[in-house]
């Protein structure tokens, strides 16, 4: 699409994205051309020497169990908060699309978790399962069930889940809304006329005409649960106990400034970044697809 | 509503209130702890509802400090000039609220101005490389600060932006999503107004102060809103681009201060500085709701 009337100037154009050009290159081109760079290099802790590695860095990654742990793990952590996120958030946004009294004072007092910081959020679900104070842990206990995320690295990997999907409900919940609310009342009508009850319904019409959403929600929780989570996991646990929650994006970062191994974090950094390129090439070519529909 | 159940309404309204209390449970538990003195959220089970003290701990907050690490310095804050200058005196965690507060609004203005700028600049003007530079602002979306944090830091480090303003701010203000809202914007804006200003003698500059920047308000508004939010919960990169206490942002405080082991916590205080570190953002999102789901639905477009 292309604007009929345009202005002729020859050097404002320029002038007027120079800023933003300027910042993309200094604080984005640069810096991930120096990852792909320090990626290839092996270069001491104090940036003295460095020699050219090739994909030293990348091999030695790749025969790393540790860097496969952190792997395996980033990947059922994203399915959990992913799966887990948007069943909630699915649940409760039909739940009040039938709710026509009070539905935006409902919505009003839902959406402000996403306002919350995800470190924040690790704080505040830290302080409600603490084991010495929290009120949850507390109450677990008197049932019997013994809950120390500090010590146990199954549970520490359930917390961080829960506090990320709380993050993230609030949009997950306003998309599907949005959804539900876009499906023609025709449709529903007509299959309730033909004697469709209510489930029958949902997974019959409002299930598949809501998968676009569904798809599309699908992609950024799991962009979330990769990038967006790194507060709640170094606010909550450090990525501990025993590396139990610690997802690859706490490595590089753990890695990088804690380690000092600025090669193996450089390569890990190049990989993170294939990830989001393929997710985000996958998003773009369903939203355009979406667009025809 | 197709049919009138009963029963699946009263369903409906029980499945989401109990998402609600849930939803709300942390941040409830929380607003109590800021309520209570230390010794109280030191006894188990620690109280459902509030207690007396919420005024203490929040003055004891924003004038004393937590104590321990975020006690020990005093920040002067000097308004004005000549005979009607004022000076501020607050703890470090005000200070860090300030930082904050500096630090969303730099990075919300920052970003609206250079896109829309950006965006003016490729939709309304023909010049060579209208592309290229159309493209090289699109690439930055893959690229979150996440992924590229140590040599980011290199850069920033190296620019001698490490412990300012500047460094809080400018690396974060290149905006992809933004530059794009304005263009989508931009196209919807029919070519008759351009047109007419210009056979009415207005240059570019003219057209887009007067005519094209108020008739982008809304978007504007709803820009503001998300990208407040995002600048204001920022915590990797002002974790790695400060050490001096007096840059640090209140969400970095809260989590240090989270993660010391006092040998008597301060439950209460603690809790006042989550309290605080939530309030703006979300004080946003409930006093600007429309512009909130606006600006989060067409973002991700």
């Amino acid at each position: 699409m292309e604007k009929r009337v345009a202005f002729n100037e020859r050097w404002l154009p320029y002038l007027l994205v120079s800023p933003q050009i300027l910042i993309t290159l200094v604080f984005f081109f640069w810096p991930s051309g120096q990852a792909i760079w320090q990626s290839v290099l092996l270069e001491d802790a104090f940036g003295g020497n460095s020699r050219f590695v090739f994909l030293d860095n990348f091999t030695h990654l790749l025969s790393d169990k540790d860097y496969y742990a952190s792997a395996r793990l980033t990947l059922v952590f994203s399915a959990l908060v992913a799966s887990v996120g948007l069943g909630v958030s699915l649940l409760l946004a039909v739940m009040a699309d039938r709710i026509i009294r009070g539905a935006t004072a409902y919505k009003a007092f839902l959406v402000w978790p996403y306002a919350v910081a995800p470190a924040v959020a690790g704080v505040l679900w830290g302080f409600l399962f603490n084991p010495s104070v929290g009120i949850v842990a507390w109450s677990l206990a008197a049932i019997g069930i013994e809950f120390n995320y500090v010590i146990n690295g199954n549970q520490a990997l359930a917390l961080v889940v829960i506090a990320a999907v709380w993050n993230q409900v609030s949009y997950n919940f306003l998309f599907f809304l949005a959804g539900l609310q876009a499906i023609p009342k025709s449709l529903i009508e007509a299959a309730a006329i033909d004697g469709a009850g209510p489930g029958r319904r949902f997974w019959d019409i409002v299930f598949p005409l809501l998968s676009p959403t569904g798809f599309f929600l699908l992609v950024v929780n799991i962009i979330y649960a990769f990038f967006g989570t790194f507060g709640v996991v170094d606010s909550l646990t450090k990525g501990g106990p025993a590396k139990a929650t610690e997802i690859l994006v706490f490595k590089v970062y753990n890695d990088g400034f804690r380690g000092q191994d600025l090669g193996g974090s450089a390569a890990q950094s190049v990989i993170l970044m294939i990830v989001v390129i393929a997710l985000t090439v996958v998003q773009f070519r369903f939203i355009e697809r979406r667009v025809h529909y | 509503m197709v049919e009138n159940r009963p029963w699946l309404t009263v369903l409906s309204h029980a499945v989401v209130l109990i998402g609600l209390v849930i939803i709300a449970f942390p941040v409830w538990m929380t607003f109590v702890a800021s309520t209570h003195d230390q010794q109280t959220m030191l006894r188990s089970p620690i109280p459902l509802l509030p207690g007396p003290h919420m005024v203490d701990n929040y003055v004891q907050i924003l004038t004393e400090g937590y104590g321990g690490r975020f006690g020990s310095s005093k920040h002067t804050l000097e308004l004005g000039w000549g005979p009607a200058k004022i000076s501020i005196t607050m703890s470090t965690i005000a200070m860090t609220m300030i930082n904050s507060m500096i630090m969303a609004l730099g990075i919300t203005i920052g970003k609206i101005a250079i896109s829309i700028i950006a965006a003016f600049a490729i939709v309304y003007f023909r010049f060579p490389f209208r592309m290229w530079f159309f493209w090289a602002i699109f690439i930055t979306l893959m690229l979150p600060v996440e992924v590229r944090i140590v040599p980011t830091y290199g850069v920033v480090a190296s620019l001698g932006m490490l412990d300012s303003y500047s460094g809080l701010i400018i690396p974060l203000i290149a905006s992809a999503t933004a530059t794009f809202l304005f263009r989508q914007f931009f196209m919807s804006v029919p070519d008759e107004l351009t047109e007419a200003a210009r056979v009415d003698g207005a240059g570019p500059m003219r057209f887009f102060w007067d005519i094209l920047l108020p008739m982008s308000r809304t978007t504007i508004a709803a820009l503001f809103v998300i990208q407040f939010i995002y600048g204001w919960n920022q915590y990797l990169w002002p974790l790695l681009i400060t050490t001096k206490e007096s840059f640090y942002t209140v969400v970095m405080a809260v989590s240090r201060q989270a993660n010391v082991v006092d040998s008597v916590p301060s439950w209460n205080l603690l809790m006042t500085m989550a309290m605080l570190a939530m309030l703006p953002p979300v004080l946003v999102v409930v006093f600007m709701q429309r512009q909130f789901v606006r600006g989060l639905v067409e973002t991700e477009k």
